[in-house]
């Protein structure tokens, strides 16, 4: 990429972001505006993929809802973001994991990652 | 038409607005671009403004190309490029254009050289609708089909759709915005797509009202 490119991507990028890969659960806090009020709502879940670079990047959230998985794609530097807090480091082997979709209950489980 | 600025695509990225909607711009460097000449009434028949930009090493340029900064005394440019304007008040030769000339959200026109296609057929240059795919269909999937009826008219009528070079035109996209502007480094920030290749040479038109 040129990096007068890079330059302007810089200034969007989110400086606040915390470390975290595949495997991790997040806690994402997201703004919400419903008619003219803003309030921030919670999505949690497991992280199973985190795609794309500069200001596209962006990463998946899964998790169960009422017995239904549910993905949300969330863009990592967009401001509805408000800010996202890692709750449990999870050790797997793969860069994606869509391989949980197809597991349920015991078989989902992720190994936690120490340090 | 409008006074303009001179500037090389540099690709795309999106970046996020106000309201946190991610929008698809184009970078451009823009400029900064010196006034080679200033079209006259009395002198050239019209009015307008010759910009140079696109830093070079003279030994690039040829000697008629060279002549032309030298005998100005200015720093030779990889492009010329004129803008008619009706009004060429301000502009003097050896003078500076930078990205200041627009302002964030205003309107723009942007012209370029479109990528060569090279030599392409009718579904690609002209969106024709091909055979299917299958059902039976054989060696005719891409063709152009019939280019006209037979004895009556017995030619075929000129501007019929045909294969052919496509690509590497002079294309103008009206009515994109400023979606932002770095003085600093000289940038300039299209929303949407413009034409051409990165690295290629853009020229960027300030929208003039119609006279009513």
């Amino acid at each position: 990429m040129d990096s007068k490119i890079a330059l302007i991507e810089s200034r969007f990028l989110r400086k606040d972001a915390p470390d975290f890969r595949p495997g991790d659960t997040v806690k994402v806090h997201v703004k919400v505006t419903e008619g003219n009020r803003e309030r921030i709502q919670v999505f949690e879940g497991v992280i199973i993929a985190r795609q794309h670079g500069g200001t596209r990047e962006t990463f998946t959230v899964r998790k169960i809802s009422g017995g239904v998985g549910v993905e949300r794609i969330f863009p990592l530097h967009c401001p509805s973001v408000d800010h996202i807090e890692v709750v449990r480091h999870g050790k797997v082997r793969r860069a994606k994991l869509y391989y949980l979709r197809k597991l349920s209950g015991k078989a989902a489980r992720i190994k936690e990652r120490r340090f | 038409m409008g006074m303009g600025i001179l500037g090389r695509k540099l690709g795309m990225t999106q970046i996020f607005d106000e309201k946190g909607l991610s929008v698809p711009v184009t970078v451009v460097e823009a400029g900064p671009c010196s006034v080679v000449a200033v079209k006259s009434r009395e002198s050239d028949g019209y009015t307008a403004v010759s910009l140079a930009f696109g830093d070079i090493k003279p030994s690039k340029l040829n000697r008629p190309e060279r002549g032309v900064f030298e005998k100005k005394g200015l720093d030779p440019k990889k492009w010329i490029r004129e803008f008619r304007i009706d009004d060429t008040d301000g502009f003097e030769v050896g003078g500076v254009v930078t990205v200041e000339l627009f302002e964030n959200g205003e309107t723009v026109d942007v012209v370029g050289k479109s990528k060569g296609k090279g030599f392409a057929g009718v579904i690609k240059r002209h969106h024709f609708g091909g055979g299917p795919a299958s059902h039976g269909a054989s060696k005719f999937h891409r063709e152009p089909g019939s280019a006209g009826a037979s004895s009556s008219p017995s030619h075929i009528f000129k501007g019929k759709t045909m294969p052919g070079r496509m690509g590497g035109d002079r294309v103008t996209v009206k009515n994109l915005s400023i979606a932002g502007i770095d003085t600093e480094n000289n940038l300039l920030l299209i929303k949407g797509a413009i034409p051409g290749p990165r690295n290629g040479l853009v020229m960027i038109r300030k929208q003039v009202e119609a006279p009513r």
